[in-house]
């Protein structure tokens, strides 16, 4: 009797439930994410973290640069097609002397502020002096040392900033003195360290150098991009919509983007699934095939300016053996590892120096050749192997990186009879111990900043903080200044290359492939074309909407 | 009573001020700082960095300002409603080292009420699915009443919630007929939508939650109910003419909750403070998804922030459920002389 009555009193309430679930799921619009934002013009994106934050003078990463460079505009922007070409962005044109070292620009009249205000030069002179300011600690701002004097700002050897190389002709004229000669310098300009920010908003928050300011917060950023942040969410999303004060606001197609911040490949490639985002800029490996044969159309494989290699410490034996570092080198069978490994479509790395960039051709030709690994082992004392001692290679803990070193270990072992060990570590752990040279093999990568090969040679002159490998050679570093003060194209290509030959006979690092962007998009996304450092200025894109679902 | 509550508190305090330093120390051994990162930064501007943020003080300065800016100073219960700790305790927690321009306490106090959400449905989830089950199980103690919900029950502890949630997001939002299926990811829709529409964003993310900790109710209330009502008083009350319904409700469940509830303290300050799996799985803007990001970007406010805050959580869910125990059982009673 009494278990009857308590069963009654629970299956109203299991009733009630069901009914409250079923009005749940039932009532919904059918449309999903995708579709509904298509619609709307809407552009969903997949963008990595959480945004450190939207200060260009602050921000270090990709998923910050995708949104900053839709808020702001530099003095050149991103062309839609090409990265070596220069977009006008605020200066309509420029014009530089016949060395490369002076550079004048004239700012188009219409730029405008999304608070209204016009865009001048001073307001560019204004953001130079801010993230060269030492108090404010800017990470980027060594990419301003090209301008005369501000390496002394900089440091804080003077307070003057007459004495850096930024001049103001007038308000829509501006002129920049350069160390040296720099050709790539318009590709240079399209980084967020040299966007301008509004001088009104940042001393109404606060001092020009000061770290700790609201100015960032969605209702106090003043930009002067083609879009304008509306809403910001900290871990959930963060949006952007079209900014009717940005000067080319008549070509600008899309309403608005939504970036959502989305650690997990697999999780964005879930999302991509389920239609909630139009691009998810991650694949698992795992997937790639599923997506290649299933549904190619949203699968795409663009060249992206980056080297994937391992890093040897020089500075432990045997590895400061240059032979023992060929030997090694060798001994990956690179294409294989594009093959079977990665499988998106990588290109096993000849050189260090990605293959074309601005017309430089890679003096590299690094190829698998087991029969010359061995012999190089064996001429530095270690023939087949014996007495090698026992060495790790040190990757970040990713699944990718565990499958390529378990690659390499094993083709060490088949092709030169040694056993190397590979050890994971957290993020940061694995960071620490790079830097400080507390490894033996350490993988790792590098992402141009801007389209020239210089941004790849400079990481292994001696003082360079991203050498890492204990690896100095006087020649290069010789060859490293004069590539800074030579204008000429020619002569300063022909520099780099012995730059580049030097590092290929020494081989602090064994270059491993060259980098793609594997990414899945939707076909309602309509003029994002490859690009290789993967950013897509958003004014081009268009959405129409297709109807597709996966 | 009075004497029960002032030496919780006394303990309460000093507990969350030893968290704190194990925090800290913890902080300053793990090597890499949040400055670290792959592309390295210049030598001069590394100094400026830490100048900002005193990194460069000696430890026990650091520590010393840690442990001010932590402590409580003022109290308005208001404030504390809002979430926000510096106008509610005085408690400061800084910069976060990371975000820039955002504050520990802004952070905290945008995600947590999204946990605390999360949470309070799941709770709902697990406790009416729990104790329905395990009550079932008991009064139908050996048929098919009993046996299939346990054996559910059973899979689902077995089943942690990384694996559950994506089986539930496989299920709900890939295999299941287009018109039902749920969203798959993140806690609200990020165009206009009826509430109804946001609250079907929840729905996944509550269940795998709550299926958990149901499994764990629903065993724990059937083993007790069984206890309860096996016992002589529930046979007095019978005797007595107490109708069935009372029987089981008023004598047996009353009694037979108290395990269930010692249990759902801490569960509660678990799910409230948020599922750092969970919030992973969904992409959840909750506090779990602070913890474990500060943690991998030695974000040191923030870490110390939301880590106390879960400690104090937890604390204090622990304390309201010994105030229950003692309330729902005679026998605790302090003070009293039986």
């Amino acid at each position: 009797m009494i278990r009857r009555c308590l069963l009654w009193r629970f299956i109203p309430q299991g009733i009630l439930l069901s009914v409250f679930a079923l009005v749940l799921v039932g009532c919904s619009d059918n449309r999903t994410p995708v579709e509904i934002a298509s619609a709307q013009g809407i552009l969903l994106l997949g963008n990595g973290s959480e945004p450190h934050g939207l200060d260009p003078h602050l921000t270090t990463g990709v998923p910050e640069h995708n949104i900053l460079h839709s808020i702001f505009e530099g003095l050149i922007a991103y062309h839609p097609t090409d990265e070596s070409a220069p977009e006008p962005g605020v200066a309509e044109k420029w014009e530089c002397n016949s060395d490369a070292t002076v550079w004048t620009f004239h700012l188009r009249h219409d730029a405008r502020w999304s608070n209204g205000d016009p865009v001048t030069a001073s307001d560019f002179s204004y953001s130079f002096r801010r993230i060269l300011s030492p108090a404010l600690g800017a990470q980027y701002a060594d990419q301003l040392i090209v301008l005369k004097g501000a390496e002394d700002y900089l440091k804080g050897n003077t307070s003057d900033f007459s004495t850096v190389g930024v001049e103001v002709l007038d308000e829509h004229t501006l002129r920049l003195h350069l160390v040296g000669p720099t050709p790539h310098l318009p590709g240079m300009l399209k980084h967020n360290a040299w966007y301008p920010v509004n001088p009104g908003v940042i001393e109404s928050f606060g001092s020009i150098d000061s770290r700790e300011s609201d100015w960032t917060r969605p209702e106090n950023l003043v930009g002067n991009g083609a879009f304008r942040i509306s809403k910001w969410v900290t871990n959930s999303y963060l949006e952007v919509v079209k900014s009717d004060s940005y000067w080319d606001a008549d070509r600008v197609s899309i309403k608005g983007i939504r970036f959502f911040p989305i650690e997990k490949a697999s999780t964005e490639e879930a999302a991509f699934r389920a239609g909630q985002i139009h691009y998810c800029s991650n694949i698992p490996i795992d997937r790639i095939a599923y997506y290649r044969s299933r549904h190619p159309q949203v699968i795409r494989f663009d060249d992206y300016l980056g080297t994937y290699f391992y890093r040897f410490n020089t500075t432990r034996p045997p590895l400061d053996n240059p032979l023992v570092r060929r030997a090694l080198t060798l001994a990956i069978d690179t294409g294989l590892i594009v093959r079977e490994v990665t499988k998106g479509g990588e290109q096993p790395a000849r050189g260090f120096v990605y293959d074309g960039v601005s017309g430089y051709r890679t003096p590299g030709n690094l190829q698998f050749d087991p029969v010359e690994a061995k012999r190089l082992l064996a001429d530095a004392g270690f023939p087949g192997g014996a007495g090698f001692p026992k060495m790790e290679i040190l990757i970040n803990t990713q699944e990718a990186h565990k499958m390529i070193a378990e690659a390499i270990q094993q083709m060490w072992r088949d092709h030169l009879g040694i056993d190397i060990g590979v050890v994971n570590q957290e993020w940061k752990v694995y960071l620490d111990n790079q830097d400080n040279l507390r490894y033996d093999i350490s993988r790792s990568g590098w992402i141009g900043d801007y389209v020239d090969p210089i941004t790849f040679l400079m990481i292994w002159t001696s003082d360079s903080g991203n050498n890492q490998t204990g690896w100095s050679n006087r020649r290069y570093d010789a060859l490293y200044k004069q590539v800074l003060l030579t204008g000429d194209p020619h002569h300063r290509n022909a520099l780099m290359r012995e730059m580049e030959s030097i590092f290929l006979e020494e081989l602090p690092a064994a270059p491993i492939y060259w980098y793609t962007r594997k990414y899945l998009i939707h076909p309602d996304v309509k003029n994002w074309h490859p690009k290789l450092l993967d950013y897509h200025p958003f004014k081009f894109i268009q959405l129409e909407p297709t109807g597709f679902r996966l | 009573m009075l004497r029960f509550l002032i030496s919780r508190l006394l303990q309460t305090i000093l507990v969350l001020y030893l968290i704190a330093t194990v925090v800290f120390v913890m902080m300053k051994a793990v090597p890499g700082g949040p400055f670290s990162q792959e592309r390295n930064v210049s030598e001069h501007i590394l100094r400026k960095l830490e100048e900002q943020y005193g990194l460069n003080d000696p430890l026990h300065v650091q520590y010393a300002k840690y442990m001010w800016n932590i402590t409580p100073k003022r109290f308005s219960p208001g404030a504390l409603l809002r979430f926000d700790l510096k106008e509610g305790l005085g408690i400061d927690f800084g910069y976060s080292f990371r975000y820039e321009g955002r504050t520990v306490n802004q952070l905290i106090a945008e995600a947590l009420p999204v946990s605390a959400e999360l949470g309070f449905y799941a709770l709902i989830i697990a406790a009416f699915l729990g104790i329905s089950t395990g009550s079932l199980a008991a009064l139908k103690q050996n048929t098919a009443w009993d046996h299939i919900p346990m054996g559910v029950v059973m899979v689902g502890i077995c089943l942690p919630t990384f694996v559950m949630g994506p089986i539930l997001i496989l299920i709900f939002g890939f295999w299941v007929p287009e018109s039902i299926r749920l969203p798959v990811l993140f806690w609200e829709p990020s165009y206009d939508a009826s509430w109804m529409e946001s609250l079907r964003y929840r729905i996944l993310p509550a269940m795998t939650l709550g299926l958990y900790y149901a499994a764990g109710i629903a065993r724990l209330t059937r083993g007790s109910m069984l206890e309860v009502l096996g016992q002589d008083y529930i046979r007095t009350a019978r005797a007595k003419g107490v109708s069935p319904f009372n029987v089981v409700v008023k004598h047996g469940l009353r009694t037979g909750m108290i395990p269930v509830i010692s249990y759902l303290g801490p569960v509660a300050a678990h799910l409230i403070t948020g599922s750092f799996v969970i919030e992973y799985i969904f992409m959840l803007p909750g506090l779990g998804r602070h913890l474990i990001n500060a943690a991998l970007n030695r974000d040191y406010t923030l870490i110390m922030g939301t880590v106390l805050v879960y400690a104090a959580i937890l604390i204090l869910f622990n304390f309201i459920v010994d105030t229950l125990l003692v309330w729902l059982n005679p026998r605790l009673r302090l003070g009293s002389n039986p």
